[in-house]
């Protein structure tokens, strides 16, 4: 299991927690078992995010692995100028 | 260890700085940029402009247009292909309106035509028939509940109800308990802020040149800071396949996020298929400062608690942004980046977006970054000023360091804020005597800096040269940084290597040269391919000697024996390896394909002298000092012009630059005479300070520095106002007569 | 409408053009003679990217109609170096990075000429107001200065 912290936008879709405990041992699992326990993400997720594991922000990663005590924090997808 | 972690080494050609590979054509005006292409039979294109801010387009009657001798194409937003969607959908709807116009310069139709008085005349001759509708162009009307709505449809899920349906955005970052850390503090400080909308101010207006055929397939000549993402956008738009347009980047005379994106591109492509000929469309000065995207204008409250002793307990921002006329996410890292520099036990930041009857806004240099931290800087500012406070001792007492959580969520790795902050304290400048009306102002700034899908080739000649293909358009030197990267790894000449920013037909897909990415991803990639070259090199010698090719290693542009235990062999050069490759298996050519990550984060701390004449409010910048962390310098030259042209954008950002909207919902500045921009004599030196923190997700440990740089100068140039005049001003561009003003009512 | 005929020299060449009446100087010297290196930034006189001398006198060619230059002397950016040696100006500002983007640097080279000539030893506070009407987005000016003053000291011979 990771503990997944998400934004403050999206905890109306997390039953108002700031993290979330997720069975996921990759970036695209982590997204996967987002979209599967809270449905309500799944706008989001779509519509793209990044995710920043230990410090580090991945794009669209999928194969990045996670182990447990990843610190993994779900942020927007961005643009730069 | 992974090959694209950092590790310490010496340099031989990084850190040096050789003149650039397009410098001779740009200093002989032979380099082509957007306008400079022509070809056989090319038309000239025009396009119709919307005079209303908001207004249903009833219909419109192109038939004398199209009757007129030589013109060969006229065209509505009823002639693109109905198949885009969502963001695509927007990006079209705003390069050629689709039934209501939604801003002072939004396209309605274009011509194509044998030449531009021809154009001209036709654009005369198309008849609109608008009924206007109410309009809105700033956020305190925008967002309260009875505004006119600009377009229907586009409220955000996540907006909190009380604001009206043009919030299509919102967003909360942020970590502790406020309440709790708000009782802590001795001092608490409530402000709200303003910045103004502005334009990237690129010399170059948008150019392109469209040439399609009647089998449906096009090649495209334009400026933009992304030729991949022209293409597929274009593609989208034209509901071609991506293979079928080939698009060249032009040079680029400037781009700062406004060329992230397509304006004129698609309209060229629909006029040369219409007209079957090529078509080239090129912005007037006029039509980029009203239908090209600024940046957002902001409205910020920030509400910051501070010990006696200077530490900061609690820290509260509501950041509300206009973007124009369609949906936009700029607020997301306007929010991210606000309190990014500190670490604090509580912090939030709020984002609220919402739609104008302005065009849409684009990105620009760390979009969304400079006017949250212009709000939060002040406040801090102020605070140290109240309290008696040293600003940058404060700023190291709170500054975020490796381990810090983010005000955004993640925590940090390597960062150089402290080492930048104690530089800053210990320059001579911010100690240097001031005079009377002078004053002094320090900020920090912070970008997170981006990877991306980057494709890069690396070809060996015969005769050992190097042909690196790459494909993000060269902004500011980054052929050099290419070639100087290609050259250190492979230890050779830097004028061995020739970059070349290939099309859209010759490499994969690459990312946008936006946050300042390039040096980071193309160069991770480069050294990468030129890693591969260097392996398949040691196999050729490896071959030749009749050894295993592990027992080969690459030294200086030399592929040698490993070890005593592989034999007796003369170093084999470069260019023998190169000339022996077509009998020892074929061209070698390294490549490499990757969605670079670990860009590392980047800050920056600015110091500020300013001196007011309190006759006319007319502020003059005396001395200015940019501290940046670049984690490796490739080119310093370049980097320092990074540094340098940030800070004078975010200079002018702070004193003169604005888009100002007249109770009509029209542009009253689309010029550079009433847009006025930075001159030379506006300017003393900027002095700058490179520190190096190595990035630990770049062999070289670079960081991008093309942003972070636009960050500081607005709360700099602010605080060294407050601190010269003894008012708060809150409200940018701090500009000759709202100086006076605010001197007169101070008294 | 029928075209004017025009006869000048440019960058010491006699040049022959028919224009309209209406067309600028830069328009001709881009469209119809493809010297591209003049640029046009806003087409109004205020960013000088499109700087030329015309009979030795600095303009922006935007503002110049082209009918007016009749029997005239024009120097552009592309007659700026003697063959493949660089004028120094030109070399000063690829040693001082004097230049990201690059639209901006043709005119400001022909502006920095035009000044040397008149004045070959500028302070940097004359420099900076002569090139007041050259707008540059990318550098700040800072190494643009730099990189004048120091090609001023070399043709000085200092």
């Amino acid at each position: 299991m990771v503990m997944v912290t998400v934004w403050g936008s999206l905890r109306a879709f997390t039953d108002d927690r700031a993290a979330v405990e997720v069975e996921a041992s990759t970036f695209k699992e982590v997204l996967d078992a987002l979209s599967r326990d809270y449905p309500g993400l799944q706008v989001q997720i779509k519509a793209g995010v990044s995710m920043a594991i230990d410090g580090v922000i991945y794009k669209d990663a999928w194969f990045t692995p996670i182990r447990p005590d990843s610190e993994v924090v779900l942020m927007p997808l961005m643009v730069g100028g | 260890m992974a090959l694209d972690e950092y590790q310490k080494r010496d340099f031989k050609i990084i850190g040096t700085t050789p003149v650039r590979p397009d410098g001779v054509d740009k200093v002989t005006g032979r380099a082509q940029y957007g306008a400079d292409f022509y070809l056989p039979g090319m038309l000239v294109g025009k396009m119709l402009r919307s005079p209303h801010a908001h207004a249903r387009i009833k219909s419109i009657d192109v038939s004398a247009a199209k009757a007129l001798p030589g013109v060969k194409a006229v065209v509505t937003g009823a002639d693109f292909p109905a198949t885009a969607k969502g963001d695509t959908l927007d990006v079209q709807e705003h390069c050629l309106a689709n039934g209501v116009a939604l801003y002072d310069g939004h396209a309605v139709a274009a011509v194509a035509a044998v030449d531009a008085n021809v154009a001209k005349q036709a654009l005369k001759l198309i008849k609109v028939d608008y009924e206007i509708l109410p309009h809105v162009t700033n956020i305190e009307d925008a967002i309260k509940p009875d505004a006119p709505i600009v377009q229907a449809g586009r409220r955000g899920r996540h907006v909190p109800e009380g604001y009206s349906d043009n919030c299509t955005g919102w967003c909360e970052f942020g970590h502790g308990d406020l309440e709790a850390g708000f009782a802590k503090a001795d001092k608490i400080i409530t402000r709200t802020f303003k910045t103004s909308s502005t334009h990237q101010g690129y010399i170059e207006p948008n150019a392109c040149l469209a040439n399609m055929g009647a089998d449906g397939r096009a090649d495209m000549w334009c400026c933009t800071q992304g030729h991949f993402q022209v293409r597929n956008l274009c593609a989208q738009i034209m509901d071609m396949d991506q293979s079928a347009l080939r698009v060249t980047a032009s040079e680029i005379g400037g781009g700062f996020g406004g060329k992230t994106t397509v304006f004129i591109e698609p309209v060229a492509l629909l006029l040369s298929q219409k007209a079957g000929l090529p078509v080239k469309l090129v912005m007037t000065r006029d039509e980029v400062f009203k239908a090209s995207g600024p940046t957002v204008a902001s409205m910020t409250d920030v509400r910051i608690g501070m010990t006696n002793d200077g530490k900061i307990t609690a820290g509260d921002a509501l950041i509300r942004y206009e973007g124009g006329a369609w949906p936009n996410s700029t607020i997301f890292p306007g929010a991210q980046s606000a309190f990014a520099s500190y670490d604090l036990e509580a912090v939030r930041a709020q984002g609220l977006n919402t739609l104008t009857n302005r065009p849409l806004q684009a990105a620009y240099r760390a979009p969304g970054a400079p006017q949250s931290t212009y709000a939060v800087e002040a406040v801090v500012d102020e605070l140290c000023e109240v309290l008696g406070l040293d600003p940058i001792d404060v700023r190291l007492k709170n500054a975020a360091q490796k381990g810090t959580k983010s005000s955004y969520g993640p925590t940090y790795d390597d960062i150089g804020l402290i080492q930048l902050l104690e530089a800053a304290k210990a320059h001579p400048h911010y100690s240097a005597p001031l005079g009377p009306n002078q004053g002094r102002g320090i900020s920090n700034g912070f970008w997170f800096n981006f990877g991306g899908e980057t494709s890069v080739s690396l070809a060996l000649n015969f005769d050992g040269t190097i042909t690196l293909v790459e494909g993000n358009p060269d902004i500011g030197g980054s052929r050099a940084a290419m070639s100087m990267m290609a050259a250190e790894e492979l230890g050779i000449a830097y004028e061995k290597v020739r970059t070349i920013v290939a099309d859209t037909a010759s490499l994969g897909h690459n990312e946008v040269t936006h946050g300042s990415r390039v040096t980071f991803a193309v160069g991770l990639a480069t050294i990468k391919a030129a890693r591969a070259a260097k392996a398949e090199m040691c196999r050729r010698a490896a071959k030749i000697w009749g050894i295993d090719a592990d027992a080969v290693v690459w030294e200086d542009g030399f592929a040698k024996p490993a070890g005593a235990n592989a034999g007796e062999h003369d170093p084999m050069p470069i260019e023998k390896i190169a000339a022996d490759s077509p009998r020892t298996g074929g061209p070698i050519v390294g490549h490499h394909e990757v969605t670079a990550d670990g860009a590392g984060v980047s800050f920056g701390v600015h110091i500020c002298d300013i001196e007011v004449d309190p006759e006319t409010g007319f502020t003059k910048v005396l001395r200015y000092t940019v501290l940046q962390d670049a984690g490796k310098a490739i080119h310093p030259d370049y980097v320092e012009g990074q540094m340098q042209g940030g800070a004078v954008q975010g200079i002018g950002w702070a004193l003169n630059e604005e888009y100002i909207y007249g109770e009509d919902g029209r542009l009253q500045n689309a010029g550079f005479l009433d847009y006025r921009i930075p001159v030379a004599s506006d300017l003393p030196k900027i002095d700058t300070v490179i520190l190096e923190i190595p990035n630990p997700g770049h062999p070289y440990g670079v960081r991008g520095v093309g942003e972070t740089g636009i960050v500081p100068p607005l709360a700099a140039i602010s605080n060294a106002m407050s601190r010269t005049i003894g008012v708060r001003m809150a409200e940018l561009p701090m500009s000759p007569p709202r100086v006076l003003k605010a001197i007169k009512e101070k008294g | 409408m029928s075209k004017l005929h025009i006869t000048t020299s440019i960058n010491g060449d006699q040049t022959e053009f028919l224009c309209n009446s209406d067309e600028s100087l830069l328009d001709v010297l881009r469209d119809r003679l493809h010297l591209t290196g003049a640029k046009e930034g806003c087409g109004s006189g205020d960013c000088g990217a499109c700087s030329v001398t015309l009979n030795g006198r600095l303009v922006c060619s935007c503002l110049v109609l082209a009918a007016e230059t009749e029997g005239a002397e024009i120097a552009t950016i592309e007659g700026m170096a003697d063959g493949e040696k660089l004028h120094p100006l030109q070399r000063k500002f690829l040693e001082h990075a004097a230049l990201q983007c690059g639209v901006c640097t043709p005119g400001i080279l022909v502006a920095a000429k035009a000044l040397l000539e008149k004045n070959p030893d500028p302070t940097e506070t004359e420099l900076r107001y002569w090139l007041a009407g050259n707008l540059c987005r990318c550098t700040g000016y800072d190494k643009i200065i730099n990189a004048v003053m120091d090609a001023a000291a070399e043709m000085r011979g200092a």
